[in-house]
C-alpha cells in the first residue's frame, strides 16, 4: 500500500546530516539513488588524507546482499570464481562472479560474519542472478543495502584512531579479518579491508548508530587531521590502488547490450581469482574453454610517459594500429606515475611491448594532442607495508 | 486536361511523406484526400469549442528522426516534447508507477520485488539488443527473398550480416522473440504480475491478440524501436496534437510547390493493359497521371479502389487473406480540470505518462476473450494521457484534455455492427473504469468523442479500424508486408504503388513506408533519390 507522497528522487545515507553539513562545496551526484559528496572542500587535500592521515568515505550505497542457510558456504562457492572453501568466520575475500559464458558479472567482497551469515558487497545489483543461482540450495537470500550503513576508513592512521575510539585490539586484525566491537547499544562490525591499498578499515553499523558512529570517529580522529572524502579524491586513490571498478573498467555482463563488450576475470587481470578445479560454479565451462583456447583481452595497467592522464585514450602498437583503449587514468601523487588502466587486444599488453598513448588535452580554447609512450607496470603501484602489517602502527 | 507526373491517394502521414519525397524530387504531385481534412489517423481536431483532440493516435516516438529533419518539419510548426511517467493503478488501492530517474525507478520497483527491480536492467538490455537489430531496417526496402536481382541480394547480405553480427545467442533470442509472446517473454524476468502487466500493454496495442499469444513480443519491441531525439524507446506529445505532423508534412509538401485536395475520395484505380494512367473519383472526375500512389490499407487499395479484372488473381486472394483485424477504439474527452486518483498524490509526475487500470496479465487476457466473444472487453485495458498537463495548446488554461486508447473492441458485435446504443455502453465500460480509481473524473467530464473501431473504419478508412493498418504479426513482416512479392511497394499494376501503414516497416506514426516508398518510386524513374538514409546506430 502507498502512502500519499511521491517518493524522493534521491535517498539520503544515515549519514547524510554529518556529510552535508561537512559538505563545503555542495557538490553532489547520484550514486545508486543516493545523495553523495563529488567533494568536500579540496580534492587533493581529500586525497592527502587518505595516504597521509585518515579519511572517511561514506559506503552505505554499495549493495549488500545477506545470504543465511545451511547451504550459504556452498551456494556462495558455487556462485563465485574463487574458492571459498577456506573463508572461515571472522574473514573476508575479494572475489568476481561470471555469468553461465564466464563474462564478469561483479567483482566484490564476501564477509563470513558468523557460522551461517555472509555478507556479498559489490558496486551492481545481483539479486536475480544469485536467486537462479541459488536453485537447489538450503538458502536465502536478502537485500541488507538500506539496513546497514557502512563507512571506509583509510589512511595510515586509521588504526590509531580506532584505538582512542576505544576498539581494543584492532590492530590485531589482520588484513580481510572482520571482528565485532560492542559501540553504544548496537553492535560495529569492523573489517580490515578498503579500496585503497593502504592501512584501512571498512566500518559497519545499523542505520540508528550512523550519526553517533561518524561523531566518534571524528573526535577521535580530531589531532590526525582526519577528512571525509567525496568521490573524487577516492577515485585517484583506487587508480593508484590499481582497482577496478564496475561499470568503469568493464560492462556487467547483465547489462551487456553490444556483442562482446563484456568481459571474462581472464581478461580483467582477475585470472588468480578464478580457480577453475572447484567441482562447480557459473560459468566454468566457459572459463575453462577460455583458458584452452585464449582470451580476446588483457586488462594491463600501464605507466604513461609524461604527466597528462591519457583519460579515454586510444592506445597504438608500434604499427601504429589502435589496438586498445583506457578506462581509467589518474596521475597518482604518492605513487608519482601517470596511470592508465587498458583494456587490450590480444596479444597486447605484455611486459616489454613498445605502446603509445594518444592524449588530448585542452588549454585555454585549444585541444592539442600527444602520443606519449607507455610502459606495462608488474609490479603494484602502491603497496605501502603498513597496507599489511600486523600488528597494524600507528604511523 | 491536366496530367500530373503522380497521383497520392489519401493523405494519411505517409501518404504526404511520400507526396513531399516525390515533389522534393521535381514531380508535379497531386494529394487526393476523401476527408474534409487531413492526416488520417495523424490527426488533431476541435470537436468541443476550446478543446483540440489528438482523435486517433496520440503520441509519438516512432517518426523516423532523418525525416523530420531532412523535410525541416519544425520549420512546419512540428515540435515534439518527450513525456515520462506512467503508471498502472491495482485493484487493491496500490499502483505500479514509472519514474523517469533510473534509480527512483528501481526503488518503485523494489517496492513491489527487489528481484524484479534487478531483473529490470536483464530485462532492458535484451529488449534494447532486439530494438538495435531492427532499427536499421526501418528505412530500407526489405529485399525480395526470390529474386537474384543485385540490389536484393546485396539487401539479403545485410540482413544476413545483422544476424551474423548478433552473435550465436541473440541470434537464437532474436527468433524466439519474433514469434513468442509477451506474457512468455516477460514471465522470463519477472515473478509480479503488476509489472509484467504494466509492461504487457505495448505487447497488445492496436493487435487482435491476447498476452499469451504467439507474436505479442513483436509488437513490443514495435513500441520500443522509436526514440525522442536519441533516446531511443522514449515517446514524446507533438505539440498541438498529432495532427501537427500532419500538418508540417503538409507544409513540406505544398513548400515543393505540391497540391492536396480534400473532399476528392478516388473511387477507383484506372488501369489498362497493365499500366494505371490515373484515377476516378466518386464525383466522376478524372484525374491523370504515369504514377498512382495508394496510402489506403492493402485490403481498400486492392479489393475497393481497384477492380479485381485489373489484378492477378493472386493479388485478389492474399488481400483478401490479409490479416487486418480491428481491435480498438478510443475516447477522447474534454475535462473542466485534473482528475485526481485515489492511490496518487496530487502532482505526482507519474500523471504526465501512459496510466491503465488492468493490474494482471489474467485480467488482460480474459480482456481478450471477450474481443473474441464479440464484445468488447468488460474490463478493458486503456492507454490514458493527459497531454495538457505538459502542452499549453489544447485546452483552455487550467482545463484539460484526455486520451484514451482502449483494447479490446471488436469490429463487429456477436449482435451485429456497432449500434449508437453499442458506441454509448462502449463509452461507459471505459468511463465507469476510470472512475472507480478516480473521484472526481466523472464530474469533470464536458465532452467525449467515443469512436468503434467501426467509426475509425467509417472515418479514416483504416478498414475494420485495425489501426496498423494490417497486423504485426511475424508472416506479415519485412518482406512478407503486405504480403510476399508485394514488400518493395510496388503493385501488381506498371506504375501503381503502395504507401501506407501496410507495407514495410508498419504501422504507427513513422514515416518510413512513405518514404520507402517514394524512393522506390524515384529508382524506377532514374531519378536521384531524395529520400535519406538512415542514421547509424553505433
Ligand atoms: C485510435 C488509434 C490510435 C493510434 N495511436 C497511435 C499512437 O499513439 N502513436 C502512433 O505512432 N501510432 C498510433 N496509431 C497508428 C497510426 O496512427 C497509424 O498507423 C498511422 O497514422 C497510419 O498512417 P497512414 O498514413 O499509413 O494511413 P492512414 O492514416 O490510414 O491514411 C489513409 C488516408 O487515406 C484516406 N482515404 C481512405 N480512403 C480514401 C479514398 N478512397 N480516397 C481518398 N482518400 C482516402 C483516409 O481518410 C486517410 O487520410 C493509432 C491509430 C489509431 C487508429
Amino acid at each position: 500500500m502507498t502512502d500519499l507522497e511521491i517518493p524522493p528522487l534521491l535517498l539520503q545515507t544515515p549519514f547524510h546530516s554529518r556529510v552535508s553539513a561537512a559538505c563545503e562545496m555542495n557538490l553532489w551526484e547520484d550514486w545508486k539513488g543516493y545523495t553523495t559528496p563529488v567533494a568536500y572542500s579540496n580534492v587533493e587535500l581529500e586525497y592527502f588524507a587518505m595516504r597521509n592521515s585518515a579519511s572517511i568515505f561514506d559506503i552505505t550505497p554499495m549493495t549488500k546482499y545477506r545470504i543465511t542457510g545451511a547451504d550459504g558456504h556452498a551456494y556462495l562457492d558455487r556462485l563465485v570464481t574463487r574458492n571459498l572453501k577456506n573463508l572461515d568466520v571472522g574473514r573476508v575475500m575479494y572475489t568476481a562472479w561470471c555469468n553461465d559464458e564466464g563474462k564478469v558479472i561483479d567483482d566484490g567482497t564476501i564477509f563470513h560474519v558468523n557460522d551461517d551469515t555472509f555478507i556479498l558487497c559489490a558496486q551492481e545489483r545481483h539479486l536475480d542472478w544469485m536467486e537462479w543461482s541459488a536453485l537447489g540450495f538450503d538458502v536465502k537470500i536478502e537485500d541488507v543495502t538500506e539496513e546497514i550503513a557502512a563507512l571506509s576508513f583509510q589512511g595510515p592512521t586509521s588504526c590509531a584512531i580506532l584505538k582512542i575510539m576505544g576498539l581494543t585490539g584492532v590492530e590485531n586484525l589482520k588484513s580481510f579479518d572482520l571482528q565485532h566491537y560492542p559501540f553504544g547499544q548496537t553492535q560495529l562490525m569492523v573489517s580490515r579491508t578498503g579500496f585503497t591499498a593502504d592501512l584501512g578499515y571498512e566500518l559497519w553499523i545499523e542505520p540508528d548508530h550512523a550519526e553517533a558512529l561518524w561523531d566518534a570517529l571524528m573526535a577521535a580522529g580530531r589531532d590526525y587531521n582526519v577528512k571525509p572524502v567525496g568521490a573524487e579524491a577516492l577515485q585517484i586513490a583506487r587508480v593508484e590502488a590499481g582497482f577496478i571498478q564496475a561499470g568503469v573498467d568493464f560492462v556487467p555482463a547483465e547489462q551487456e547490450v553490444r556483442v562482446e563488450r563484456s568481459r571474462s576475470p581472464y581478461e580483467l587481470g582477475l585470472g588468480w581469482l578464478v580457480h577453475l578445479k572447484k567441482p562447480n560454479f557459473n560459468g566454468q565451462q566457459a572459463l575453462k574453454e577460455e583458458k584452452l583456447k585464449g582470451s580476446r583481452f588483457r586488462f594491463t595497467r600501464l605507466d604513461v610517459q609524461g604527466n597528462k592522464p591519457a583519460e579515454n585514450s586510444f592506445i597504438f602498437n608500434r604499427q601504429n594500429k589502435v589496438v586498445g583503449v583506457v578506462t581509467s587514468a589518474a596521475w597518482v601523487p604518492t605513487a608519482k606515475r601517470n596511470v592508465a588502466f587498458a583494456s587490450l587486444e590480444m596479444p597486447w599488453g605484455k611486459p616489454g611491448n613498445e605502446l603509445w598513448a594518444e592524449i588530448y588535452y585542452l588549454r585555454e580554447l585549444k585541444w592539442a594532442r600527444v602520443l606519449e609512450k607507455c610502459t606495462v607496470i608488474e609490479e603494484p603501484i602502491f603497496d605501502p607495508e603498513r597496507r599489511h602489517a600486523t600488528p597494524a602502527l600507528d604511523y | 486536361m491536366k496530367k500530373y507526373d503522380a497521383i497520392v491517394i489519401g493523405a494519411g502521414h505517409n501518404g504526404l511523406t511520400n507526396a513531399a519525397y516525390l515533389a522534393k524530387a521535381g514531380l508535379d504531385v497531386v494529394v487526393l484526400e476523401k476527408n474534409p481534412y487531413i492526416g488520417g489517423a495523424t490527426v488533431s481536431r476541435e470537436l468541443h469549442e476550446g478543446w483540440m483532440y489528438s482523435n486517433c493516435s496520440y503520441v509519438c516516438s516512432l517518426l523516423r528522426p532523418e525525416i523530420s529533419r531532412d523535410l525541416n518539419l519544425p520549420k512546419f510548426g512540428l515540435q515534439v516534447i518527450p513525456y515520462v511517467g506512467g503508471v498502472t493503478f491495482k485493484r487493491d488501492g496500490d499502483y505500479f508507477g514509472n519514474y523517469d530517474d533510473h534509480e527512483r525507478q528501481y526503488r518503485e520497483i523494489a517496492r513491489h520485488s527487489k528481484r524484479d527491480a534487478n531483473a529490470y536492467e536483464r530485462y532492458t538490455a535484451d529488449v534494447t539488443k532486439q530494438t538495435r537489430f531492427i532499427r536499421p531496417f526501418l528505412l530500407r526496402t526489405p529485399p525480395d527473398p526470390t529474386s537474384f536481382k543485385p540490389r536484393d541480394i546485396q539487401e539479403l547480405l545485410f540482413l544476413a550480416k545483422s544476424f551474423y553480427n548478433l552473435g550465436e545467442k541473440v541470434l537464437g533470442d532474436t527468433l524466439r522473440f519474433w514469434t513468442m509472446s509477451i506474457g512468455d517473454f516477460l514471465d522470463e524476468y519477472f515473478e509480479t504480475d503488476v509489472i509484467k502487466c504494466h509492461l504487457a500493454g505495448s505487447g497488445i496495442i492496436g493487435t487482435a491478440l491476447g498476452v499469451y499469444s504467439p507474436g505479442t513480443a513483436y509488437v513490443l519491441l514495435h513500441h520500443y524501436m522509436g526514440e525522442v531525439d536519441g533516446s531511443v524507446g522514449a515517446w514524446g506529445f507533438a505539440r498541438g496534437g498529432m495532427g501537427s505532423v500532419s500538418k508540417a508534412l503538409a507544409g513540406a509538401f505544398q513548400s515543393f510547390g505540391g497540391e492536396i485536395r480534400a473532399d476528392a475520395e478516388v473511387d477507383r484505380i484506372l488501369a489498362t493493359a497493365g499500366r494505371t494512367s490515373g484515377v476516378v473519383l466518386a464525383n466522376g472526375d478524372e484525374i491523370y497521371a504515369d504514377i498512382v500512389v495508394s496510402n489506403l490499407d492493402p485490403k481498400r487499395t486492392f479489393l475497393d479502389i481497384m477492380a479485381e479484372e485489373d489484378l492477378p488473381a493472386s493479388v485478389v486472394k492474399q488481400a483478401k487473406n490479409f490479416k487486418i483485424r480491428g481491435s480498438s477504439g478510443k475516447l477522447n474527452i474534454a475535462l473542466d480540470g485534473l482528475p485526481t486518483f485515489n492511490s496518487l498524490p496530487p502532482k505526482s509526475p507519474l500523471m504526465t505518462g501512459d496510466m491503465h487500470f488492468i493490474d494482471s496479465l489474467e485480467r488482460m487476457e480474459r480482456a481478450y476473450d471477450d474481443w473474441k466473444n464479440g464484445t468488447w472487453s468488460q474490463d478493458p485495458y486503456v492507454d490514458m494521457l493527459i497531454p495538457t498537463q505538459v502542452d499549453p495548446t489544447m485546452a483552455p488554461v487550467g482545463k484539460h484534455m484526455m486520451s484514451v486508447f482502449v483494447q479490446y473492441a471488436p469490429p463487429k458485435l456477436a449482435t451485429g455492427k456497432w449500434t449508437d446504443k453499442d458506441r454509448d455502453a462502449f463509452g461507459k465500460t471505459v468511463i465507469d473504469q476510470i472512475g472507480s480509481y478516480s473521484p472526481n473524473f466523472k464530474d469533470l467530464i464536458l465532452h467525449a468523442e467515443v469512436r468503434t473501431p467501426q467509426d475509425i473504419e467509417d472515418e479514416v478508412g483504416l478498414t475494420e479500424g485495425n489501426i496498423f493498418q494490417g497486423e504485426l504479426t511475424f508472416d506479415q513482416l519485412l518482406f512478407n508486408r503486405p504480403f510476399p512479392g508485394y514488400a518493395q511497394y510496388r503493385g501488381p499494376v506498371k506504375g501503381m504503388y503502395i504507401c501506407g501503414s501496410g507495407t514495410h516497416p508498419g504501422g504507427g506514426v513513422m514515416s518510413a513506408p512513405g518514404a520507402n516508398a517514394a524512393r522506390e518510386i524515384l529508382m524506377d524513374l532514374n531519378h536521384p533519390t531524395t529520400v535519406p538514409e538512415a542514421y547509424p546506430d553505433d
